[in-house]
């Protein structure tokens, strides 16, 4: 974990969270707090890789458009670990977001777009994608179930 | 890991070599000025040799559609080289695999090209 990043606030066994900053800088460290924890669930490398591209995407989109950089708000990012499952939960202090707006990034009128492919790569990569509106902002929850080859568990004795 | 981008010509191709990851923030601004400044100068058949970027995401893909578009735009040809299978995996997964010309051989890539 960066060292310059808030000491986590809440840990057990099964659940960490963290408080970030609306900078870019929070977004990097978000994606690395992922791949670090999905690899000490015991996720194989390249799985870790997708839950920590996901946890960015909605990083990014706290900060950039839920937060809009703006200094007074934060980010909270919070890891859940089951045995079934890992639970990752971004949420933000915006105005809120709808998910029925957003396009479709595959559809033909939209593939030359510059933007609003963050959240299908989120579903791409995790099992399940929820929103849940807060007052005030919107927080993401992502789940990862524990399933198939995806998991290394070899590394289960370590949790 | 900052990105970093250089540019050679090779038979009237600007071959730019970017390594390191291209994200939001610094990694999709140095690609995106990279590309503006070759157009500017009227380097406009530009092949982007990805084989040493290690990570793309969503900011780092629009970056590239927009330099696509923007190069197509302004009549010349913007191609893609050297994919790892972490970037071609994304670009499968957003469809964007059909829409650029991707290559795995330089020489080949440069043979591309429309002649001018």
């Amino acid at each position: 974990m960066d060292e310059t990043m808030d000491e986590p606030h809440a840990i057990n066994a099964t659940r960490v969270s963290y408080t970030l900053e609306s900078t870019l800088a929070s977004v990097t460290k978000a994606e690395q707090a992922a791949a670090e924890v999905a690899a000490r669930f015991g996720f194989q490398s390249d799985e870790c890789g997708r839950i920590a591209m996901a946890v960015r995407e909605a990083a990014v989109n706290a900060v950039l458009h839920g937060n809009r950089c703006d200094p007074t708000k934060r980010v909270t990012l919070s890891f859940e670990a089951t045995p079934d499952a890992l639970t990752v939960a971004v949420c933000d202090q915006g105005p809120g977001l709808d998910p029925s707006t957003l396009p479709d990034p595959l559809a033909p009128e939209n593939l030359l777009k510059a933007s609003g492919r963050g959240i299908f790569l989120i579903r791409t990569f995790m099992d399940e994608i929820r929103f849940q509106t807060m007052s005030p902002g919107t927080e993401v929850i992502m789940i990862k179930f524990v399933r198939g080859p995806g998991r290394d568990r070899s590394k289960e004795d370590n949790q | 890991m900052t990105m970093k981008a250089s540019s050679r010509q090779v038979e009237g191709v600007t071959v730019v070599d970017l390594s390191g990851r291209i994200t939001l923030g610094e990694g999709s601004v140095v690609l995106r000025d990279t590309v503006k400044d070759l157009s500017a100068q009227g380097h406009n058949r530009i092949l982007l040799n990805l084989g040493d970027v290690s990570y793309i995401d969503s900011s780092g893909i629009g970056e590239l559609v927009s330099a696509f578009t923007s190069i197509r735009t302004a009549g010349g040809e913007l191609k893609l080289l050297n994919l790892t299978k972490k970037v071609h995996d994304l670009l499968q997964i957003t469809k964007l695999y059909k829409v650029f010309d991707i290559q795995d051989d330089e020489a080949a890539g440069i043979g591309a090209f429309d002649r001018q």
